[in-house]
């Protein structure tokens, strides 16, 4: 009897053609696709190396936020008196701080991060993306440990959250996330000829902490300037927040959907603005 | 056979120095202002008076390159500083884009322009493994597999678990390339870095860039070493200015660029702004290659005696100088070194030299030379105190071997001298 010898499976090299590419380029997603593992690679990089050296190490994840949201307390409960909607202020305020969070180290980070990868964006070929990307995941396992604390809030004071949240808070830390991605794609990408943007970030930071309903609650907006309050779309997202985690707000409303706009607007924007820079990248940095 | 790589017509433009452009300066203020001028800036290029892409501000890197490489085939790249190498490797290697024209590249390239990319001095050398790896574009599975190989290579063993900011930067390096020599991609660029470590390491890479070159893989080789390149390529090309010049057999390439930079005409003179203001004493002037007749030549013939001058000027006494040459072969290998107070008569009787304007002359006499192309290099000092000068690549001539020993069998001899040397043939038995 004739066995049938499978043929081999003869690897066949795939051409990549390199030339000056004009216009708006392709997002190229495949080579993202196949450089999946080097993402993979430079989150736990930047995780393992974040906190190298340090005599507190991880509770750094921890003390940031907690320390900030003492400080929110005094401030604005025990001398401001912010109303809360009946809400505990450090509940309240920390549901607001891990977003946050996320977002602020996601922004910085992530605008940061081609510069700080100079030697990589000038000696070898991947696809830039990674560089963003990479940072503001790594900014995930932050926002994780600082989570075990606000259930440990919770537990304290006895406060339970509707079952709604298991599908809707994934999806507002979605928003976050795309959200913090966008602005860094635009902010790197500037960053690489325009180191203004250094500059810039703390003051951009600071501002945009006090546009955003953190410290105090966005019902004190009055409603006329809701819609033109929402433009930012980190009000949606703490807004969000508060109502999956502790019921406050409307839920989602015209406002939220003006945010999630803005924020995919910003997020697309950024994707092109970034790949059409790309290709002077390494000339330019 | 198949292609690897086709570099079609590419170039690529770099802006220099204070280009009258929008990227002038990397400040928003200035965009600022460019904005609000943008518009006289558009009408004055609609109406072709100024347009900034051919503004001399920007220079060609590369220009016009064209060339096709077969899968399998090694190829060398040479050229001096500044001649587009390195550009040419990054544009392949998809770091920059070609600002015109296209290359095709089949298959995954990689690249050892800088060894260490993405180490990161905190994390262990096992971590920076992986990391380099997948930077470089392997994936996990091909890493782990290839895991004991790279240790083995790069010689660091015990201390795999150490940050590598505690390597020495020698392990550091070994570290480094042993990750890069094991990726294995279809076609490979390598840029100096023959460089990295002890002898001993430099010829195990070597030894494993000749492995690659066996296997099959094409690989793009750009070195300052020529013994190096004419060891590892069958084939070369020439950069000059951004532009190729010449693709040949290693061999005729190696010797085209090593004599290109130098005058053709068997004499060499140097300007004020080849000596260094250090050493202002010494100023050198030529140095000449001259048949018996007094004629400058650039081919000498081997059969006969061949006078060498050098000029220069003594801006002030100098006491113990000797002004030497060096006479190598275009691969770099000296065949011999002489200095003009080599014989004890003359350094004691010039013992001080006062300013003034000197020439050192010398007859190399008959049948010494091989046939082809020498160098000729000067060196200016005084024995443990200083250098004056030094120029190893002064100028290069030919050597015509017409009428020498040997030639009426019309095969190449080997090695750099031809001696005519007294035979005797006797015959002691029958």
């Amino acid at each position: 009897m004739k066995e049938i010898m499978p043929e081999t499976a003869k690897y066949e090299p795939h051409t990549v053609y390199i030339r000056p590419s004009k216009g708006l380029s392709s997002l190229n997603l495949s080579d993202l696709w196949i450089y999946r593992e080097l993402i993979y690679f430079m989150v736990w990089r930047d995780i393992k190396v974040k906190y190298k050296q340090t005599l507190l190490g991880m509770a750094w994840a921890v003390i940031q936020p907690v320390m900030t949201m003492l400080v929110f307390t005094f401030l604005f409960d025990k001398v401001a008196k912010l109303p809360t909607d009946n809400i505990p202020y450090p509940i309240f305020s920390f549901t607001a701080l891990l977003p946050w969070g996320l977002f602020v180290t996601a922004l910085n980070q992530g605008s940061r991060s081609l510069v700080a990868h100079n030697n990589m964006v000038t000696k070898i070929y991947f696809p830039r993306l990674i560089l963003p990307m990479s940072s503001v995941f790594a900014g995930l396992v932050d926002f994780a440990i600082a989570f075990v604390i606000l259930v440990g809030l919770m537990i304290y004071y006895r406060f339970v959250p509707a079952w709604s949240l298991v599908w809707t808070l994934p999806l507002f830390l979605l928003l976050a996330i795309i959200t913090a991605l966008g602005v860094a794609l635009w902010l790197s990408a500037i960053n690489v000829q325009y180191r203004d943007v250094n500059q810039a970030l703390p003051f951009l930071t600071q501002f945009w902490l006090f546009a955003t309903p953190v410290a105090y609650s966005a019902s004190v907006i009055s409603a006329k300037w809701q819609i033109l309050y929402s433009l930012n779309p980190m009000a949606g997202v703490v807004n969000g927040f508060r109502w999956a985690l502790l019921g406050t707000g409307n839920g989602p409303d015209i406002t939220l959907w003006v945010s999630v706009g803005i924020s995919i607007l910003i997020f697309i924007s950024g994707l092109f603005y970034f790949r059409s820079m790309e290709r002077t990248f390494a000339d330019t940095i | 056979m198949t292609i690897a790589i086709s570099v079609k017509n590419i170039g690529k433009q770099y802006k220099i120095g204070a280009a009258e452009t929008k990227f002038r300066y990397n400040m928003l203020r200035d965009v600022i202002v460019d904005t609000v001028t943008a518009p006289v800036r558009i009408a004055k290029a609609l109406i072709g008076k100024s347009d900034h892409r051919t503004n001399q501000n920007y220079v060609w890197a590369l220009k016009d390159v064209s060339f096709d490489l077969e899968e399998g085939k090694v190829l060398g790249i040479v050229g001096k500083n500044g001649a587009g190498k390195s550009t040419l490797l990054k544009i392949l290697s998809r770091v920059t884009e070609p600002t015109v024209g296209t290359v095709s590249v089949r298959g995954r390239v990689g690249s050892l322009l800088e060894v260490g990319t993405g180490f990161h001095p905190e994390l262990s050398g096992r971590e920076n493994i992986y990391m380099n790896g997948a930077i470089l574009g392997m994936r996990r599975a091909e890493i782990d597999s290839k895991f004991d190989e790279i240790v083995d290579f790069s010689e660091v063993g015990q201390f795999i678990d150490t940050p590598v900011k505690r390597y020495s930067s020698g392990m550091y390096l070994r570290l480094a390339f042993a990750v890069a020599a094991h990726l294995e991609p279809e076609i490979l660029v390598v840029d100096e870095v023959l460089a990295v470590g002890d002898a001993e390491f430099q010829k195990k890479c070597l030894g494993k860039m000749n492995d690659v070159a066996q296997q099959g893989r094409t690989v793009l080789f750009v070195s300052h070493n020529m013994s190096a390149i004419l060891r590892l390529t069958q084939e070369a090309i020439v950069l000059q200015k951004g532009q190729m010049i010449m693709r040949a057999p290693t061999q005729e390439a190696v010797d085209y660029y090593l004599s290109s930079g130098q005058s053709q005409a068997g004499e060499k003179f140097w300007s004020a702004e080849d000596v260094s203001v250090a050493n202002a004493e010494f100023t050198p002037i030529s140095l000449k290659v001259k048949e018996r007749s007094g004629k400058v030549v650039d081919t000498i013939r081997s059969t006969e005696p061949v006078m060498l001058e050098f000029e220069y000027q003594l801006n002030t006494s100098i006491t113990g100088l000797r002004v030497g040459l060096y006479i190598s072969t275009m691969r770099g290998e000296y065949i011999f070194t002489s200095f003009d107070t080599d014989d004890a008569s003359l350094y004691e009787k010039f013992d001080t030299r006062s300013a003034g304007r000197y020439v050192s002359r010398v007859e190399i006499p008959a049948d010494i030379f091989n046939e082809g192309r020498y160098m000729v290099g000067v060196n200016a000092s005084s024995f443990g105190v200083k250098r004056y000068f030094m120029d190893e690549n002064a100028l290069a001539f030919n050597v015509d071997i017409s009428g020498a020993p040997g030639t009426q069998w019309g095969e190449p001899r080997v090695g750099p001298v031809r001696p005519r040397l007294n035979w005797k043939i006797e015959k002691i038995d029958n």
